[in-house]
């Protein structure tokens, strides 16, 4: 027995969902991580709470939250009623947004690790050969924190694979739009199709596994910790 | 050191009856009720428990995870199913009495809109452009979505909104996504819209019944709970006259007579 179109359907969105939230992930979070890692300001316990708050969060919290500011008279839905867009709940922007939320921790979390571990030395003998800020980051920071960058990738990418909670709230389970993978075995399982949802489920196992097989992997051969997580 | 076992076995013994044993003022039963209920199913709870010495512990959620649960070993006592094939299934599987089988409520569609003056007690704002999106449970596991969508294909109108329908996974997240106002339209279940006959707040349209199948809801007892006196005369009481005048009260029609 093989993947029905729907689970096929459900299984190419999830890819593209997660492809697009890492890239915009990466971009939002490289930034942030990096004024973490070298900042002694006094938000820097605020924010670092703020964006840790989806790993203690139930995702429904976030999700009912979203759901209420996507809305036309959220916030977030009051903004993009006024650039024209509609309201973004029940579609894939919606989604990556809220995914967005959803993953930052992971991304941010190894790439700080990464800047901090460089230290104070490769920059500021950088700094003695006259480069400045932005040469700093790009042309020691970046390519030293190269490990980093990939675990976070890995982990921002499964981890918005694995999303569940914010998209069951947010979604609407729209074919090719906003019914995932997670939301298509739940589906099955409701609907007492328990062979269907075995194979997504076994397929889900394996992907994930093999994602942290690379990562700790890449992590013993680099011999740094990037990955902190209950560890 | 000199141990007392009799003495020790003698006090968990003691222990046991104080804490487990037959509770002389009557028994406990869970309750697997699904979501559409939930409002009726905490009005039932509350007379229940006032009139007879029994305790309820109720448990929302959808049917079909409800199956799935129970088919594993889940300690529920009486099952609120919102369709008749769950229950029947259980019964095929011997996890439930087939005895105990009844329709319990006949649930009814509303057409809702969250907002005044969008749905004008017709079905005619389905064929405007005054929507962008319509939510509907998700008729592959949901018994009212698979009526929402007979009562679609029946209008003849699943072209002109098929690509503006979102599906909640129940009947409880279909209704919070026309809540919320994220949806301008949903069909969702008389009991979450009305009380006493009156609709509660923004506009709708009383899906005719002739429109869809009945949905109707069937409550079974579970097999572990054959001799659970309080799971028992939950299910008498549901049939009761005033079982059934709370029910009513919810928007659900009912079974003529007694549908044991």
């Amino acid at each position: 027995m093989g993947f029905s179109e729907a689970d096929v359907t459900a299984i190419l969105l999830t890819l593209r969902l997660a492809t697009t939230v890492t890239l915009l992930l990466l971009l939002i979070g490289a930034p942030i991580a990096w004024w973490l890692a070298r900042t002694d300001s006094r938000l820097k316990g605020p924010i670092s709470a703020l964006i840790a708050l989806p790993l203690v969060l139930p995702p429904t919290v976030l999700g009912f939250y979203l759901l209420l500011a996507l809305g036309p008279n959220g916030p977030i839905g009051q903004i993009t009623q006024s650039l024209g867009l509609g309201t973004l709940a029940f579609s894939y922007s919606g989604l990556v947004i809220g995914s967005i939320f959803y993953s930052l921790p992971f991304v941010v979390q190894p790439l700080q690790n990464a800047f901090e571990a460089i230290g104070d030395r490769p920059l500021e003998v950088a700094a003695t050969l006259g480069a400045g800020p932005l040469d700093r980051f790009f042309s020691v920071a970046l390519p030293m924190a190269r490990p980093g960058f990939f675990t976070a990738a890995v982990l921002g990418f499964a981890h918005t694979v694995g999303e569940f909670g914010v998209v069951l709230m947010i979604g609407g389970n729209i074919p090719g739009e906003t019914r995932v993978v997670s939301v298509q075995i739940y589906d099955h399982v409701e609907a007492l199709a328990y062979d269907q949802a075995n194979q997504l489920a076994l397929l889900m196992i394996v992907f994930s596994f093999l994602v942290l097989l690379s990562v700790y992997g890449l992590q013993k051969k680099s011999h740094r910790q990037i990955l902190r997580f209950g560890l | 050191m000199y141990i007392d076992f009799y003495k020790i076995f003698r006090a968990l013994a003691t222990g046991f009856v104080l804490c487990c044993g037959v509770n002389a003022h009557g028994d406990e039963a869970t309750v697997a009720v699904a979501s559409n209920f939930m409002l009726a199913a905490n009005q039932l709870e509350e007379a229940f428990e006032l009139e007879t010495e029994h305790k309820l512990n109720l448990v929302f959620g959808s049917s079909g995870r409800f199956y799935a649960q129970i088919s594993n070993g889940a300690p529920f006592d009486v099952f609120l199913s919102a369709d008749q094939d769950k229950p029947r299934a259980l019964i095929e599987n011997k996890l439930a009495a087939s005895n105990s089988l009844f329709t319990y409520a006949l649930g009814s569609l509303v057409l809702w809109s969250h907002a005044e003056d969008v749905v004008n007690e017709s079905s005619d704002v389905l064929n405007s452009d005054r929507f962008s999106k319509l939510a509907i449970a998700n008729e592959r596991v949901a018994p009212y979505g698979v009526a929402a969508e007979e009562v679609i294909t029946t209008l003849n109108l699943m072209t002109q909104v098929r690509s503006r329908l979102v599906r909640g996974e129940n009947i409880s997240q279909t209704f919070q996504f026309v809540s919320t106002g994220n949806a301008e339209l949903g069909f969702v279940a008389r009991s979450q819209v009305y009380r006493e006959d009156t609709l509660i707040s923004g506009s709708a349209w009383d899906v005719p019944a002739n429109l869809h199948n009945p949905i109707r809801q069937d409550a079974v007892l579970l097999t572990r709970a054959v001799e659970n006196t309080a799971a028992l005369s939950f299910l008498e009481f549901l049939a009761s006259d005033r079982g059934r005048e709370i029910i009513q009260s919810f928007g659900y029609e009912l079974e003529n007579q007694h549908g044991i």
